[in-house]
């Protein structure tokens, strides 16, 4: 009776082995009893939809490969405590009205997917209504070249504290892709190459965003509609393109940007409808626009960043001006530091008067990089008449900020 | 007429001046990739030079050798040789070694660098704007005998395409900026060579990306084959035309 109730304590081990004597995952899921592991041996499995609703541990060794056939999804997860760790997804289904993936989790809690390997998934890994979900260490590939083809990577609808770490991403529609999620980490990911966005969210508040790399994305990362966003350390990299953006901030509010680095977008951040978000210590380098901010934001403040080798530093829309650009480092500004305390003695603008120009008639950019343009630059920046009198920077800095060294 | 142009040519090689052209794009040229890395970014500056001092050399210099080689025409006149043979060996000398000059000091520095397929459009538009320019310094010199107002029409020639010409085109953009413009500009562009030089290299820079739709419409029209097919045969009505009529004036002239 004893050796009964701890027997049945202890989890047991199921072994699938494409050569051994359980051969179907399926039927291992049967069999098994809640906590159970199931270890699956190298080979390939093709086994069509697998639903998995009962707490279990799946591990494959050496990345068994699990095959969707161009038809199925694969997991199906709707379960609380469910490890998946080590396996290796391929060609999952294709479908218009169901977001067919190679990890789908509804209405669970207390997940791990760990170090698994996705190629032409159509949606990676979807979860919804769920929550306590741990995402780390998953390569996602996909190699179609059309948007309707393929879905998001990191698909999250309605989820609360998860955490997406160390994730590669790459040639999905959206990296990562969340709706209604909040309370969530997203640390350490690279998303890269995918056709849309690498980082996409709505209505999700209260996330914290840090050192992942956003790169080459088509239309680079967009978010909506959220208050609390942290953003830190990330890399905003070469998101080029007439429709493409370092960082897209719409109705973006009480949030935080800090240390973060666009480098080569077409245009770094975009903003509009946002308020009461603190930019410090970002580098923009080699950007078309560095910061395009829409007279739309109010009260959002930029503090001690680093402008350089930008085509243009800020442009805007309108004269109206609720926005404060104080003590940051300008590669273009021109003035002087009598008393040497590093700060310029004279207000820089930041706003070059073609692009407020540009701003109000698209088709004037035609004249760009003309002598005309050079001239009227040059004398809108003596006596300023377009551009708006209060966006400048009352105490630019003379030399650029070193963060590495504030850093370490 | 390779006889005359031979003559001309040593005649310009000893003036010196062509090889201190040369000597000053060399130097810009070299600088500028020193100064940065990237070579998109070293075109793009180099744009400016390509776009302001090659017309600006090419139209004064071609204009005060016109003048300085009176004498030599007046002595030519006497021989049994046709106006036009003339007027064109002139031509032809000037705009070959001015040409020459600028193919050396910007090639030769983008070759040593890499430039690749951008800094051959640059050169292109380079030597385009270099003959287009010669050819208006012809029409400027043939249009009065009197130096300094020659000199004077030639200016008046490369600010009006390097600045008035802009600024009225400014004017129609920002007077009509209700309507779709962008067929109306592009014809627009179309007279005046500077600006079609200008907008055919930022078409050819990733920097277009910042054009927004109106680059978008120009980089799916200049971009076709059509297009580029139209805007080559265009600039080379701007070598052409300038020089047709000014030879036509120089061979009734009354010298």
């Amino acid at each position: 009776m004893l050796r009964l109730i701890i027997g049945s304590s202890y989890a047991n081990t199921i072994v699938v082995d494409r050569a051994g004597k359980n051969k179907s995952i399926k039927r291992a899921i049967v069999s098994a009893q809640p906590g159970d592991t199931i270890r699956i041996k190298p080979g390939k499995y093709s086994e069509g939809n697998i639903m998995l609703e009962k707490p279990l541990v799946i591990i494959g060794e050496n990345y068994p490969v699990l095959d969707g056939d161009h038809q199925y999804e694969i997991f199906t997860i709707h379960a609380n405590h469910v490890t998946i760790q080590g396996l290796m997804f391929i060609n999952i289904g294709v479908a218009s009205i169901n977001d067919l993936a190679a990890i789908k989790i509804l209405d669970s809690k207390y997940l791990y997917i760990r170090n698994n390997r996705f190629e032409n998934a159509f949606f990676g890994i979807h979860m919804s209504n769920s929550s306590q979900a741990w995402i780390e260490n998953n390569t996602l590939q996909s190699n179609v070249k059309v948007e309707h083809q393929v879905g998001n990577g990191i698909h999250l609808w309605k989820c609360n504290h998860a955490t997406i770490s160390n994730n590669r991403i790459k040639g999905h529609r959206d990296g990562i892709y969340f709706e209604f999620v909040t309370n969530t980490l997203i640390t350490g990911n690279r998303s890269e190459g995918n056709l849309r966005y690498g980082l996409h969210f709505m209505f999700s508040h209260n996330n914290e965003y840090r050192d992942n790399h956003f790169v080459n994305n088509g239309a680079g990362v967009a978010v909506m509609y959220t208050t609390g966003v942290k953003m830190i350390n990330n890399t905003f990299e070469h998101n080029w393109g007439a429709s493409s953006y370092g960082m897209l901030l719409k109705d973006i509010r009480d949030s935080h940007v800090k240390g973060n680095r666009f480098i080569q977008n077409s245009v770094g951040i975009f903003m509009e409808g946002s308020s009461r978000i603190e930019f410090t210590e970002n580098t923009f380098s080699q950007n078309g626009y560095a910061v395009k901010l829409q007279a739309s934001c109010d009260a959002n403040n930029f503090n001690r960043n680093n402008f350089s080798g930008n085509t243009f530093d800020i442009a805007t829309n309108g004269s109206l001006v609720l926005n404060k650009v104080n003590s940051n480092y300008w590669d273009r500004y021109e003035g002087y530091d009598l008393n040497k305390d590093n700060i310029g003695d004279i207000p820089y603008r930041p706003v070059s008067m073609y692009s407020m120009i540009v701003e109000e008639m698209p088709t004037a950019v035609l004249l760009w990089r003309s002598f005309l343009v050079f001239l009227l630059d040059r004398a809108e920046k003596a006596i300023p008449a377009i551009t708006p009198e209060n966006l400048k920077d009352d105490f630019p800095s003379m030399k650029p900020y070193d963060f590495d060294k504030a850093g370490k | 007429m390779t006889r005359i142009v031979k003559y001309i040519f040593y005649d310009i090689l000893r003036t010196r001046f062509i090889l201190l052209y040369t000597a000053f794009l060399l130097v810009s040229t070299i600088a500028l990739f020193q100064l940065d890395s990237d070579p998109g970014k070293v075109v793009m500056s180099l744009l400016n030079i390509v776009l302001m001092v090659a017309p600006l050399i090419s139209i004064v210099f071609a204009t005060i050798h016109f003048y300085n080689s009176y004498e030599f025409i007046e002595l030519m006149l006497a021989q049994p040789v046709n106006r036009s043979v003339i007027f064109l060996s002139e031509y032809m000398a000037v705009a070959v070694s001015l040409c020459l000059a600028f193919i050396a000091g910007v090639g030769i520095p983008m070759l040593f660098y890499g430039a690749g397929s951008t800094g051959f459009t640059l050169l292109f538009c380079g030597v385009v704007l270099t003959l287009v320019f010669t050819s208006l310094a012809f029409l400027a010199s043939v249009l009065t005998r009197d130096k300094a107002k020659a000199i004077g029409i030639a200016l008046l020639f490369w600010f009006y395409f390097s600045l008035i010409y802009d600024g009225l085109l400014l004017w129609v953009v920002y007077t009509f900026s209700d309507y779709p413009l962008e067929k109306v500009t592009i014809s627009l562009i179309a007279l005046n060579p500077v600006d079609l030089a200008r907008i055919i290299m930022l078409l050819r820079l990733d920097i277009s990306a910042l054009m927004g739709y109106t680059g978008a419409f120009y980089k799916d029209f200049l971009g076709s084959n059509a297009g580029a097919i139209a805007s080559v045969g265009i600039l080379l009505v701007w070598v052409i035309a300038p020089l047709a009529w000014a030879r036509q004036i120089f061979s009734k002239k009354d010298l």
